[in-house]
């Protein structure tokens, strides 16, 4: 694709959305019969799936922890999952990506509770369109609670940034590839603890706040949404 | 990349920041003395070596032909690679990159990157077939904490002197370099922010947020770290601390 005159033509993006609204975001818990616990999101194009297992042993035992249970993420791309065919393996972004994913959910886990132990996240993602860690958090969150491992909070986590000088949420590949600007944000919802933030692009003071406002309420919305997702999982249905 | 601190010491310093004292005698926004020695380094295109108190990182710039990405046929190309050198302390072991080496190169990266500091337009040999790359190697020396911050000084350093390339190929009459980004990093200690966190301050930290500005005090790349939080009210405060301690650190530049 080349690179579009407007990103935004009569305040309409792209993909017709509004500056500050979110792409369609499915969540389901508790989708896959092994492990301990697990999530499907779709945010638009996104399709990711989580998967908790533990608390279980900490293999290797070396890296056992005497006090405390140790969190350990992946946040792993298909090959597939790309336009261009990803080399399978963990490269040096995915790297990154589970390190700050680990600790955008880490403080939220009792993780003293299980000592010795070790909890597995690990995160797919089968189709990518921009904001796979944000996706990639909020499916681990639900996964965690569908695991049954004791949480503080949800965790709820979007993309902000900036394309043609507006603040708009959620942006796609193509925004964020031709956009000035984009932020990548985790919080817990309940005390708005931001736990992961990220930036890269062009940000003055006053873009920055009105970018945290527009994070702020799409967590908001996300963190209905996982809730829901684990509700219609563990809900007692009604028999008719 | 952070050490075991011993819990009286980590109870000390936790102590310390309540007051809005720090373990060496610094001010809660007092950065360490900072030294930038430029061209260190002959066999570099351009090379800085950067001290942050007792933290010590040499950034070099080798500059070579290569061929471009398919989807940037008129870019130059930008490498940053960091190395956690054992010889830099105890806990770093010889190896392939390990997590933190991975983030400190890519958060020092998105610095460069973001702020359009090289102007990457202008290294072109022959569109879509032979650009310049441009590689950034961040070999950290000595460990006494904040290893972004002195890195990202170095790397901005080192390209601030990188001379023109002896190749015939290379027509450019100096480096081109139109920004100036600084990181700066704020640490979050019992409640309490504190600039350039040395060693035993980030085994104490509960997070960390590092700031990259440039000349108009305008944002171009950010990372918070850590397992702990950030209040939106921390962030703003953490971002004026990062503002004025650029302009200071930018001033080293020359």
């Amino acid at each position: 694709m080349k690179k579009p005159e407007k990103l935004i033509v009569n305040g309409e993006r792209l993909d017709g959305r509004a500056p500050d609204e979110l792409r369609p975001l499915k969540i389901e818990a508790g989708i896959l019969e092994r492990a301990d616990g697990s999530a499907y999101v779709e945010l638009g194009a996104n399709k990711v799936l989580a998967a908790v297992y533990g608390p279980r042993e900490m293999h290797p035992r070396h890296r056992q922890q005497p006090d405390t249970a140790v969190l350990r993420c992946r946040y792993n791309m298909a090959p597939f999952s790309v336009d261009e065919r990803k080399r399978p393996g963990p490269d040096r972004r995915s790297v990154e990506i589970s390190k700050v994913t680990r600790e955008a959910l880490e403080s939220v886990l009792f993780l003293e509770l299980y000592p010795r132990s070790v909890i597995d996240v690990f995160i797919e993602v089968l189709q990518a369109d921009a904001g796979t860690r944000t996706a990639g958090i909020n499916a681990a969150a639900v996964a965690l609670a569908d695991a049954g491992v004791p949480m503080r909070d949800m965790v709820s986590s979007v993309a902000v940034g900036k394309i043609d000088d507006t603040i708009v949420l959620d942006l796609t590949k193509d925004e964020d590839q031709w956009g000035t600007t984009d932020m990548p944000i985790a919080m817990v919802p309940r005390k708005k603890l931001i736990t992961l933030l990220q930036m890269d692009g062009h940000f003055t003071k006053e873009e920055f706040e009105q970018a945290l406002d527009l994070a702020f309420k799409a967590c908001e919305q996300i963190y209905g949404m996982q809730r829901q997702a684990l509700r219609e999982k563990y809900a007692i249905k009604q028999e008719e | 990349m952070y050490e075991i601190v011993s819990s009286v010491r980590r109870d000390y310093i936790a102590d310390l920041a309540r007051e809005g004292k720090r373990i060496d005698a610094r001010t809660l926004n007092q950065f360490r003395e900072v030294s930038v020695e430029v061209g260190p380094i002959k066999s570099a295109q351009g090379s800085a070596l950067v001290k942050v108190g007792k933290t010590q990182v040499i950034a070099g710039i080798k500059v070579e032909h290569a061929e471009p990405f398919p989807d940037k046929p008129d870019n130059g190309m930008l490498i940053v690679n960091a190395e956690l050198l054992p010889l830099a302390s105890p806990t770093f072991e010889p190896g392939r990159p390990n997590e933190n080496a991975i983030e400190l190169a890519r958060v020092v990266d998105r610095g460069i990157r973001e702020s359009n500091a090289i102007d990457l337009d202008k290294l072109v040999i022959k569109s879509g077939e032979d650009v310049w790359a441009v590689f950034i190697d961040i070999y950290v020396l000595d460990h006494d904490g904040n290893l972004i911050d002195a890195s990202a000084l170095a790397a901005i350093a080192a390209l601030l002197n990188a001379k023109p390339l002896e190749d015939e190929a290379w027509t450019l009459p100096e480096f081109p370099i139109q920004k100036r980004p600084v990181t700066v990093t704020v640490a979050k200690i019992n409640n309490k922010l504190i600039i350039d966190p040395c060693l035993d301050e980030e085994g104490v930290m509960d997070a960390r947020i590092s700031i990259a500005t440039i000349e108009d005090g305008s944002i171009c790349a950010m990372q918070k770290g850590g397992i702990g939080y950030f209040l939106r009210e921390e962030l703003e405060q953490a971002y004026e601390m990062a503002r004025a301690e650029g302009a200071e650190l930018r001033a080293k530049l020359g």
